[in-house]
């Protein structure tokens, strides 16, 4: 894989990764035999990946999360599913290439496919908005959705975005009534609803296309009110605390599963899901499978009636008046 | 912009006069130095401007509802701490602290009564409970006062001022717009009328979920109506935003709200389409 932006905490990783390249390298030049020590280095290689991977600190997750080379929608897309055909339009006003949506086979079975999209570089962020939807996109994913409910097909979304897009535009065409619709109509789509967290589940903008029967999460995807850096800037007056703030809302793969919201964690490969597209997507593919055979043995009914229960469950409140009598 | 044109408006001299604030009060629309008493009678709206001054929750239900109609519901629920919050003050002191200064356990007053003999179901937000933010018991409070509604098949009324989710009970403050907007889909689906009064100021996550929903949605005037704060835009795009923009006629004129209303004909115009919709 190209070699990325260094994280911090991937720096001794690297290291030995390019230890390995000059070896091998050597050996072709040479000629000696370098099995046993290119062994012994694999070997500490994935150790170590694991051992880092394994205890990510909270804002460490975060970068993860959005890390540049991380599989985005449409490369899980192309390797979750087959049969892909793109759909475009909010049939209002735009195209809105933060989301994209179309129809695809999950194992031979129909589905519509919903997600945001980043851009891999500045171009294509700039068609993208870096994965921040304006309202059109969040009409469009709404369209698409209810076309599936016409035809009694399942919805998979795929989260990924820093939040829906704080712009002139976006607020003149209603980005609060455009998401606001998209949670009330979600709650009562008559098809099973799944969500996967791929990477950055961004407030207000993630839950747009976020209220589903089962919530997924990548193993280092991250789901949050507000993003660590506006959090520390409100409450801590500086966005310098963000490690503090990402520690403080709770917002990895793990707390969301603790907090009950999260159904289920998809491990990663050793080295995080940038370092092994491929194996990321089987192991969604796996889960996808798994829980949509899990829903679609449900009737309308009931399935209606969990995702309500579901979401009128969220919260931690007492009655003080009913502890006093 | 013009060059010649000033920025700021000069001082007045009545800017630096101390007022004894439980006399007078100064309106911060037109300058004008008014009565508190006069103020009060005229439902804390400007008689000279028109300022619509910010209210409590009681006084929105004292305005609403028909006299001693109102029952008060769920005044026990009291939030958790779910994520054991700290920043630089831990969450549960805030609570407590914004419990004393409020009287009240969360940023919601909810309940039944009448509008012109009509039962609704209503709760109504108040910006003064940290900042009517929303976490789990301002949403349990709305779904409850909306389930209310379905079980009587009477309306629902939410009264909303907010600066958005309540950011110390994380995810889970997040996830009451789906609650919310949850319970406004089976309103939705049982025919019954939902209305949304937007009052300044309605941001984040309340716009971005039942406040936009309304079968109508009333905004008081000149009042701020948004997703993104003003300073979050401005930061993201780099230039000054236009004049009125999230303000109450800005979202009439795009389309997003459906009527702006003067505090002083509220209960008029909501007796007026109740009666549409329900007779």
């Amino acid at each position: 894989m190209a070699a990325s932006p260094r994280l911090e905490f991937e720096k001794d990783i690297l290291e030995i990764q390019g230890q390995i390249q000059k070896l091998v390298e050597m050996a072709e030049e040479s000629g000696f035999d370098v099995t046993e020590q290119l062994e012994d280095l694999r070997t500490k290689l994935e150790t170590l990946k694991e051992d880092t991977y394994k205890n990510l600190t909270p804002i460490e997750q975060v970068q993860v999360a959005r890390h540049p080379r991380r599989p985005y929608t449409l490369d899980h897309i192309e390797r979750v599913f087959t049969d892909w055909i793109e759909l475009h339009g909010d049939r209002a006003f735009r195209d809105d290439e933060a989301i994209v949506a179309g129809w695809a086979r999950l194992d031979g079975q129909s589905v519509m496919v919903v997600g945001h999209q980043k851009g891999r570089d500045i171009k294509e962020n700039l068609r993208r908005n870096f994965g921040m939807a304006h309202p059109e996109g969040y009409r469009k994913a709404l369209r698409f959705m209810r076309q599936a409910e016409k035809f009694g097909r399942p919805v998979i979304t795929f989260i990924d975005t820093p939040g829906a897009y704080p712009g002139i535009g976006s607020e003149e065409r209603g980005i609060s009534e455009a998401i606001a619709f998209n949670l009330r109509e979600m709650t009562h789509l008559r098809v099973p609803l799944i969500s996967v967290v791929i990477g950055e589940g961004g407030s207000g903008g993630a839950l747009g296309i976020g209220v589903t029967d089962r919530i997924l999460m990548l193993e280092h995807s991250i789901y949050s009110v507000i993003s660590p850096e506006g959090c520390a800037a409100i409450l801590w007056r500086s966005a310098e605390h963000r490690e503090k703030a990402a520690t403080a809302l709770r917002l990895t793969s793990k707390d969301l599963l603790s907090l009950g919201i999260a159904d289920e964690i998809i491990q990663e490969p050793p080295g995080g899901a940038h370092s092994d597209w491929d194996g990321t997507a089987s192991s969604i593919q796996e889960a996808l499978v798994r829980h949509l055979k899990e829903l679609c043995k449900l009737s309308t009914g009931k399935l209606l009636k969990a995702r309500w229960n579901k979401y009128d469950a969220i919260g931690e409140w007492s009655d003080t008046e009913a502890e006093g009598s | 912009m013009a060059w010649f044109r000033k920025d700021k408006k000069p001082l007045k001299a009545e800017d630096r006069r101390d007022l004894p604030g439980d006399v007078f009060e100064k309106c911060n629309g037109c300058g004008e130095i008014l009565y508190s008493e006069k103020l009060a009678q005229n439902l804390e709206v400007c008689p000279t401007c028109g300022h619509h001054f910010r209210i409590n929750a009681e006084q929105y239900v004292a305005l609403l509802m028909d006299e001693g109609s109102f029952e008060e519901i769920d005044a026990g629920l009291r939030s958790g701490d779910p994520l054991s919050f700290k920043d630089l003050k831990p969450y549960t002191e805030r609570l407590r602290a914004a419990e004393k200064k409020v009287g009240r356990l969360d940023a919601v007053l909810s309940g039944v009564g009448t509008v012109d003999g009509l039962p609704v179901a209503l709760a109504v937000m108040d910006f003064r409970f940290i900042g009517g933010s929303m976490g789990s018991v301002v949403g349990e409070k709305i779904a409850r006062a909306g389930r209310i509604a379905l079980e009587k098949k009477t309306p629902l009324i939410v009264v909303n001022a907010s600066g958005g989710a309540r950011m110390q009970e994380g995810v889970i403050s997040l996830m009451q717009m789906a609650k919310t907007s949850g319970v406004l889909a089976r309103l939705h689906e049982a025919g019954l009328p939902y209305i949304s009064i937007i009052t300044d100021p309605t941001t984040g996550g309340v716009t971005a979920s039942h406040a936009m929903l309304g079968d109508v949605n009333i905004a008081e005037p000149k009042a701020l109506i948004g997703f993104a704060g003003p300073r979050v835009i401005e930061e993201t795009i780099r230039q000054e935003l236009p004049e009125g923009f999230q303000r109450a006629e800005f979202l009439l004129e795009h389309g997003m709200v459906d009527r702006i209303v003067d505090r002083r004909d509220l209960k008029l115009m909501v007796s007026r389409l109740l009666h549409h919709m329900t007779d």
